[in-house]
């Protein structure tokens, strides 16, 4: 990582493009450029420094997902879609915390993000799900369905390195702990 | 056991891992079967949903990653306002002061040790408590001697109560509470340089607290021109007042103000006032700032803190009048010539010393 890339803000198609060829630096140089912008929008806006961190990465995971789907359409500047994104997410926490005085001091110009926000709020309440299910499976069924399912490793890779003596007991046990995790999953309010 | 094939069989299919007619019998199957299609898709949802979370870990971690290289602080510094010189001042000194205090918290703490303040301070009171009980026998021992020079009586023994005591005319009579000369085998009374004289009592007034004594010393001399004068009336509420008396071997003053027309319970004997008094005040004059004597200071009520009370000069004077003329070489003139109005309030206290005694008991 050269310091000239970090110093020089990346234009919008860099940024898109990096993306979604999962382009390491892309998204570096994309977090490096914006986060003063954001810092200084909460930090002035009764938040501290873990605020701005947590609300600009819940953004740039917005942004992320939508490069990905593919319906993200650069008709508006990328800075002005994470200023936004981040206003929005902000003053939800706000009003959590009851500490909106509904009054918010502006930085940038927005546009308006609710739809983006409010679908990224779902599929967070799905990923807490996920993640509090995981942790209640327990090992090692946990291990097993994250490599099966989401490291894409093999049965043969798993089954050696349990140390399961064939495929079958792998694929059993394997099964098992998937409708465990369904259950614990579902049994969530 | 179906059930667990058939996942598999759902994930082969899924994964594209089928050859071309397992692919299509079981596209079949799934056409004709509304049960299997559903089960298809719950699984793609679900394993699908597992996928996109496994990948939203990865890419905070990478975030996180990315954050840890950042400087946080000193984007915070830059887009903060800063609120004031003060504040700016701490941020780019603080390390600074920081040192600067600690140096000098250790210097005074060391200062501290060394000149022996941190060791225990007991020691410390207790020798001087011990020095000022020296000095005391040191100073009594030097009255005695002066006493015995000049030919007064020492009285060796322990007194066993004392009070004070004012003069009320030049050639020895001297007013106290009754209460301080109650059961008394003998009387002296001591003035401010130390001489004792022997004093009896000659008259009592259990009943308004006064007893009137007569110094019946040979040694004892005349006081001279009383300085100070009685009120007949009674004073205003808030007057400014003072007294004088022993409380202890030296003479305390202490003043407040006249707080209430009525004593303890209502009685109209007395004054309430707010003249800090300590056994010992028994008996002493209170005086106006005009130098008049309105009263005899008596009690303290123990269970309420800096309320006092002190007889109303009304009933001293009456009982000098009642005073049996039998006791008496000549009827009693009080003086009426006031010399104190016009002084301050250390050279009123200096001007009545030689007319206050401490009444001693035995």
């Amino acid at each position: 990582m050269s310091t000239e890339s970090k110093s020089s803000i990346p234009t919008d198609s860099e940024i898109v493009f990096g993306i979604l060829n999962n382009s390491e630096n892309a998204i570096k140089r994309l977090y490096v450029a914006y986060f003063p912008m954001v810092m200084q929008l909460i930090l002035n806006n009764n938040g501290t420094p873990d605020d701005a961190k947590d609300i600009y990465q819940e953004a740039i995971i917005v942004l992320y997902n939508k490069v990905k789907k593919g319906d993200f359409e650069l008709n508006s500047k990328l800075k002005t879609f994470i200023y936004s994104v981040c206003r929005r997410l902000w003053l939800k926490r706000l009003s959590q915390m009851n500490r909106y005085g509904g009054d918010i001091h502006d930085f940038n110009d927005h546009l308006p993000v609710e739809d983006e926000v409010e679908e990224q709020g779902e599929r967070d309440i799905q990923f807490t799900k996920m993640q509090s299910a995981l942790q209640m499976l327990g090992e090692p069924c946990k291990t097993i369905i994250e490599d099966f399912y989401i490291h894409n490793r093999s049965m043969q890779e798993i089954c050696e390195s349990f140390g399961y003596t064939n495929a079958d007991n792998a694929k059993t046990q394997k099964y098992k702990c998937l409708q465990r995790l369904k259950k614990l999953f579902f049994q969530q309010k | 056991m179906r059930d667990e094939q058939l996942i598999e069989a759902i994930e082969r299919y899924l994964g594209g891992e089928m050859n071309a007619d397992a692919r299509n019998a079981f596209e079949q199957l799934r056409r004709e079967n509304a049960e299997l299609d559903t089960r298809v898709i719950e699984h793609q949802q679900f394993t699908g949903l597992l996928k996109q979370y496994g990948e939203r870990v990865e890419l905070e971690r990478r975030l996180n990653a990315i954050h840890q290289e950042i400087d946080v602080h000193a984007i915070a510094e830059e887009v903060t306002v800063h609120p004031s010189w003060i504040v700016q001042l701490w941020r780019d000194h603080h390390s600074k002061i920081s040192v600067a205090a600690s140096i000098a918290i250790f210097a005074v703490l060391a200062t501290l040790f060394f000149t022996g303040y941190l060791n225990n301070n007991n020691s410390y009171t207790e020798l001087s408590r011990e020095v000022g009980r020296l000095n005391r026998s040191t100073t009594d021992m030097k009255k005695d001697i002066n006493a015995i020079k000049k030919g007064a009586r020492v009285i060796a023994a322990p007194d066993k109560s004392r009070g004070t005591g004012f003069a009320i005319t030049s050639n020895g009579l001297i007013a106290t509470s009754f209460h301080v000369v109650n059961g008394a085998d003998s009387i002296y009374i001591q003035d401010v340089s130390g001489r004792s004289f022997k004093a009896k009592a000659i008259y009592n007034d259990p009943q308004s607290d006064v007893s009137i004594l007569k110094v019946i010393d040979t040694t004892f001399r005349n006081l001279g021109q009383i300085p100070y004068t009685f009120k007949h009336s009674e004073s205003d509420l808030a007057e400014n007042v003072f007294t004088f008396g022993f409380p202890q071997d030296s003479p305390v003053y202490g003043d407040g103000r006249l707080t209430s027309a009525s004593g303890l319970n209502g009685d109209t004997l007395d004054y309430e006032i707010s003249v800090p008094i300590n056994p010992g005040n028994s008996g002493g004059p209170l005086l106006d700032s005009k130098g008049n004597i309105i009263g005899i200071v008596r009690a303290k009520e123990t269970r309420l803190e800096g309320v006092h009370f002190a007889l109303k000069s009304g009933y001293l004077l009456n009982a000098i009048k009642n005073i049996p003329e039998d006791s008496l070489t000549k009827v009693p003139v009080l003086n009426t010539e006031n010399a104190l109005a016009k002084l301050t309030r250390q050279q009123q206290v200096k001007k009545i010393k030689p007319y206050i005694f401490m009444v001693k008991v035995y």
